[in-house]
């Protein structure tokens, strides 16, 4: 199966393991990634939070790239990414004269063919059965907090996947594999995303009660489909401990790091020896 | 229209822009009562909401509690208007930018974002080592915080280890095309 790739910034930046974690368990299930040729970055927060027509247009520009280069689908494994490609897409679709606007100023046609996926989306597509059929290892000790943040499920207006308030895809996803993910309450809040930098306060506060709420569930790791998410859970683990005074040590994986070691993957092959915390 | 005389038409266009998000709220405050951090605002996202729908456009975006706005969507999400409550932090972030009205501690998020936009008008994609860098140098020049400047300085050895930093950074082929929408974009 060849799709579409849009790795975005993180994944060929600090955030190369989830790169690593993506390519090792999608070439395993026999998934070829085509990066798409020239991308550019979306913008992110910074793009919409200080110009909305620049949050349009960069990633109006990626996706007039993927519809030129022929892709019906591409896979962008970064939330942040994936939203704001989506939210252009959609902003384009109803909006004929915006369209032609922004074709302009991408300086390529552009009609919002391309459907956006993300990593739960991909597995998805695979089918169940066909990542059962393929696992060679249950991920029986494992009973992870799967963690949804934000961007993966909301503005569910623009986003439409899973139920925003209450997800459970990826519990679905890992059950089938012999996981036993937690009931809890912090699935969907935020982390405090890409203010790491310059409101880490913040980020501190909202991800120390992430990672305690899932604790408090009994689980012994927290599954993550978003780079930014993994930054600030797992890299960011160790300031949360110094600030709050407790130990947490609670892994931080990248869903494709358990779907990958359920194929039979090493985790030095996922990228999991890259992580902060490791296992104690 | 806020009569501000300060405004330009770029201002004009965003206050317009905001009020046309805003016209549907009917101040349940569901938006402030699931926002992560309304706890640190100091005025709550319904509250800014009816300034900008009472025409105080630029008292809202002088608002702290803008910036400490994590964009999780939670309040687009679950408004029974379907106001884009998130989209109107946005316009506000935006309006004040122009007017140049955050204070020092708020500015470190400007800066921060600023040096994210100017990196990928040159690059087209973003060089972390080089956003950390002007980010570290120009938020010392704004509030001359010693701890901010060392903070972190000790993941620095511990990502180099672990193989995470990208020390020349990406560029794309055609950045004249990147510079162009930046360019058609801030008119």
């Amino acid at each position: 199966m060849n799709i579409g790739y849009y790795p975005g910034c993180a994944l060929h930046g600090s955030s190369n393991d989830y790169e690593q974690s993506v390519r090792a368990c999608l070439g395993a299930l026999g998934v070829n990634l085509c990066e798409l040729d020239d991308w550019i970055c979306c913008g992110a927060t910074a793009a919409h939070s200080l110009n909305h027509k620049l949050a349009v247009a960069l990633p109006a520009r990626s996706l007039a790239i993927a519809e030129r280069d022929g892709y019906d689908d591409l896979l962008a494994p970064c939330p942040m990414c994936s939203a704001q490609l989506i939210k252009a897409r959609t902003a384009l679709a109803r909006d004929r004269a915006l369209r032609e606007e922004i074709a302009a100023t991408v300086e390529l046609p552009l009609e919002g063919r391309t459907e956006v996926l993300n990593l739960i989306q991909i597995f998805q597509r695979i089918g169940l059965e066909r990542l059962k059929s393929r696992a060679t290892r249950s991920l029986n000790e494992f009973k992870p907090a799967c963690y949804y943040g934000c961007l993966l499920v909301r503005p569910p207006q623009a986003l439409r996947f899973d139920d925003c308030e209450h997800p459970t895809s990826m519990e679905t996803l890992l059950s089938e594999l012999g996981a036993a993910p937690v009931e809890w309450n912090f699935k969907t809040e935020c982390c405090g995303a890409g203010l790491t930098m310059c409101n880490e306060r913040t980020v501190l506060d909202l991800s120390h009660k992430i990672i305690s709420n899932a604790a408090a569930h009994g689980a012994n790791c927290i599954v993550v489909a978003c780079p930014m998410c993994h930054v600030n859970l797992d890299m960011k683990q160790a300031d949360i401990e110094r600030h709050y005074g407790i130990r947490h040590a609670m892994k931080v994986y990248y869903l494709s790091d358990l779907v990958g070691m359920a194929l039979g993957l090493h985790e030095n092959e996922l990228g999991v020896n890259r992580h902060f915390v490791s296992t104690p | 229209m806020s009569n501000e005389s300060t405004n330009t038409p770029k201002h004009d266009a965003i206050e317009q822009m905001a009020r046309e998000l805003a016209r549907d709220c009917y101040q349940c405050g569901k938006c402030s009562a699931g926002c992560p951090v309304g706890e640190r605002m100091d005025v709550v996202p319904n509250r800014l909401i009816r300034l900008i729908q009472l025409g105080h456009m630029a008292k809202a975006a002088a608002a702290g509690a803008i910036w400490e706005c994590v964009s999780c969507q939670t309040c687009t999400a679950r408004c029974p208007q379907n106001v884009d409550c998130a989209a109107i932090m946005d316009a506000l972030r935006e309006f004040s930018v122009l007017r140049g009205t955050a204070s020092p501690e708020q500015n470190r998020t400007v800066i921060f974002q600023r040096a994210f936009l100017d990196n990928i008008r040159r690059y087209g994609r973003l060089n972390e080592v080089e956003l950390i860098g002007r980010f570290k140098t120009k938020a010392f020049l704004n509030d001359l915080s010693i701890p901010m400047l060392f903070k972190d300085a000790l993941l620095g050895p511990q990502m180099i280890r672990r193989g995470k930093f990208h020390l020349r950074g990406e560029k794309v082929r055609d950045r004249d095309v990147v510079t162009r929408i930046f360019e058609k974009c801030n008119q």
